[in-house]
């Protein structure tokens, strides 16, 4: 093989010197873009992914919700395929979050990610760019699934459609960063599956999305006490009361249960975001001893 | 070990008393050597010896816990940014995007160098020609050979124009011609200004690089060209295969005044004129020797006399 041996354009070693990398952010919000679009490519290039995170809620709604209309009796005016309806967008979100994320796992093992964390970018593009990339698809997903729903005309929220959609694209940040946290850490995916089958799905059960947050009256037992408080306790609560309110604007929900106001509901959300990629920085840029593992 | 002491003004690399340890286990124990630019440099060793440690830290990888790295005029253990700038890395296991194609991939390696458009378009077409990747360009990663992955990691690695090169045991789990590709094509690189540092447990790969390190337990044992090093051996090397070892030795130690080397089964000496002294050994040992063999010294040779081990890679 001849072309091997071609003469290379001659070397600029003074070039690379010059500039100081801490001082070229724009780079960074390039690589950040980048790794974004790449979550984007792949996703769409694995049919399966695709076909999986589109199908699964909405068999998850419509069994569910079918299924459990007839034992489910109080939340307000709502039966449970509309009580559901929330709880099967943030379900989405969820679960695309999680596989856009265990996807660093992989990164990792494969050796993709060697070649990120080499780079004179930093770590932050890293973080930046898969939360982005995953909540983008996230969102998307739900997007269309809530398309879908309007068009059965199973939810009419109007112009509440608008808050709706930035308090999806919240969760969705909030749900990769999560993620992040999870899967930045470990060495295999099995170990994933087991913090999210002990904790992202409780989380996700105990936020008043497959029954509502039981009230903490007088004649309350030890046991919803327990169950109300941490359900209270979970940030997640808060956002699926307001997205519930933003889907079915005409239904009066302040009589049932657990509701508090929309200020306190989007400053919660907000902060529990915020809150998740700090740490979730913060457990990136720290130990150094994960990015060996390959 | 002559240039290395004074550091030379085309010296890309230095690293001075590196030292590693994880936990009590000391990976390194204090290795020193420097890589000048156009040069091929192989780190030579069994698995174990700490060669991958060296290459991680030398990648920035792990953090620095004693002695010093410098690439290209900066520090590694307080610019690693910038190190990274000056690095181009293909590691051993692909760092490459199996969904992605070759071009999306090198464009990927571009963001994260900051090069961009007209720029990136042109190095990534003087690249892929040069290492004769163009008509694969939009293939998907995972449908290429194992050759052309390397290739690709290659393209990968010298996008930024580093002034180091550093490629972890680049012929791992590639046939012969795939081999001989990425050779003259690391060859060509080197030619043309770029410090090439690989690591190696291959002994005939070792041989092709300008300059050869021998590491065994976390420490440096020879340093110089292949040539020189063989030249250490003597004109020769012969082995002896004795029924008795142990009594061929004293044989050997008593009546010639050798001192030759036991390893395993095998008695091993090194001789300026080997032909000459076999004559005396078939006499001396008579028929306690199985077998004498005369050989040019290899560098496996130059491992097994620094180190009285037998080279297991």
């Amino acid at each position: 093989m001849n072309s091997l041996s071609k003469p290379i354009e001659k070397q600029h070693p003074e070039r690379s010197a010059m500039t100081a990398p801490a001082e070229r952010a724009g780079d960074g919000m390039a690589a950040a873009w980048m790794l974004a679009k790449r979550e984007w490519v792949r996703f769409f290039r694995q049919r399966n992914r695709v076909t999986a995170a589109v199908v699964q809620p909405l068999l998850f709604w419509v069994l569910f919700g079918t299924g459990l209309s007839g034992a489910f009796q109080s939340a307000g005016e709502l039966d449970f395929l509309k009580f559901f309806l929330p709880g099967t967008l943030a379900l989405i979100v969820l679960f695309t979050a999680i596989f856009s994320t265990i996807s660093v796992i992989e990164d990792r093992r494969e050796g993709f990610m060697q070649a990120v964390l080499v780079a004179p970018v930093g770590r932050w593009p890293v973080l930046v760019g898969k939360v982005m990339g995953g909540a983008a698809i996230a969102w998307v997903q739900a997007l269309f699934f809530l398309a879908l729903v309007l068009l059965i005309g199973t939810a009419a929220p109007g112009w509440s459609l608008i808050p709706l959609l930035g308090l999806l694209a919240l969760v969705a940040v909030a749900m990769c960063a999560l993620g992040m946290i999870v899967a930045w850490p470990m060495e295999s995916t099995q170990g994933f599956h087991a913090i999210m089958m002990l904790g992202l799905m409780p989380m996700w059960l105990l936020s008043g999305t497959f029954f509502p947050i039981p009230a903490l009256g007088a004649d309350a037992s030890v046991g919803q006490w327990i169950l109300g408080a941490m359900m209270r306790a979970n940030p997640l609560s808060y956002s699926m009361v307001e997205l519930r309110r933003l889907l079915f604007p005409q239904i009066d929900f302040s009589a049932s249960g657990f509701s508090p106001s929309s200020p306190v509901c989007w400053a919660i959300t907000v902060i529990a975001t915020v809150l998740a990629l700090m740490l979730a920085w913060r457990l990136m840029s720290g130990s150094r001893k994960v990015d060996v593992i390959v | 070990m002559t240039e290395s002491d004074q550091p030379h003004c085309d010296t890309v690399c230095t690293v001075r008393e590196l030292h590693h340890d994880y936990g009590d286990n000391a990976a390194l124990r204090g290795v020193d050597f420097d890589v000048l630019a156009g040069q091929i440099f192989a780190l030579l060793g069994p698995n174990g010896s700490g060669k991958t440690t060296l290459f991680r830290l030398l990648c920035t990888l792990l953090p620095i816990q004693r002695g010093e790295v410098r690439i290209g005029g900066f520090e590694s253990g307080t610019q690693p940014l910038h190190v990274r700038e000056q690095i181009g890395i293909v590691f051993q296991s692909p760092s490459l995007d199996k969904k992605l194609t070759v071009d999306e991939n090198i464009a990927c390696q571009g963001a994260l160098y900051g090069i961009h458009g007209g720029e990136l378009q042109r190095r990534r077409d003087a690249l892929l020609e040069q290492l004769d990747l163009t008509d694969r360009r939009h293939d998907r990663c995972e449908v290429l050979s194992g050759g052309l992955k390397r290739r690709v990691e290659l393209a990968k690695g010298m996008l930024h124009r580093p002034r180091l090169l550093l490629l972890d045991e680049p012929s791992t789990g590639l046939d012969p011609a795939a081999r001989l590709n990425l050779w003259t094509a690391i060859r060509a690189m080197a030619d043309d200004g770029i410090a090439v540092l690989l690591t190696t447990h291959l002994l005939e790969e070792a041989d092709k690089a300008d300059r050869v390190a021998i590491m065994s337990q976390g420490k440096l044992i020879a340093d110089g060209s292949p040539h020189e090093l063989r030249s250490e051996m003597g004109g020769g090397i012969i082995t002896i295969v004795a029924n008795d070892v142990v009594r061929a030795e004293q044989m050997l130690r008593d009546q010639l005044g050798l001192s030759p080397q036991r390893l395993h089964h095998q008695l091993r000496l090194q001789a300026e004129s080997p032909a000459t002294l076999v004559p005396a050994l078939i006499e001396t040992l008579g028929e306690e020797a199985q077998s004498i063999n005369i050989g040019r010294p290899s560098l496996e040779d130059v491992f097994i006399a620094k180190t009285g081990q037998a080279f297991v890679a």
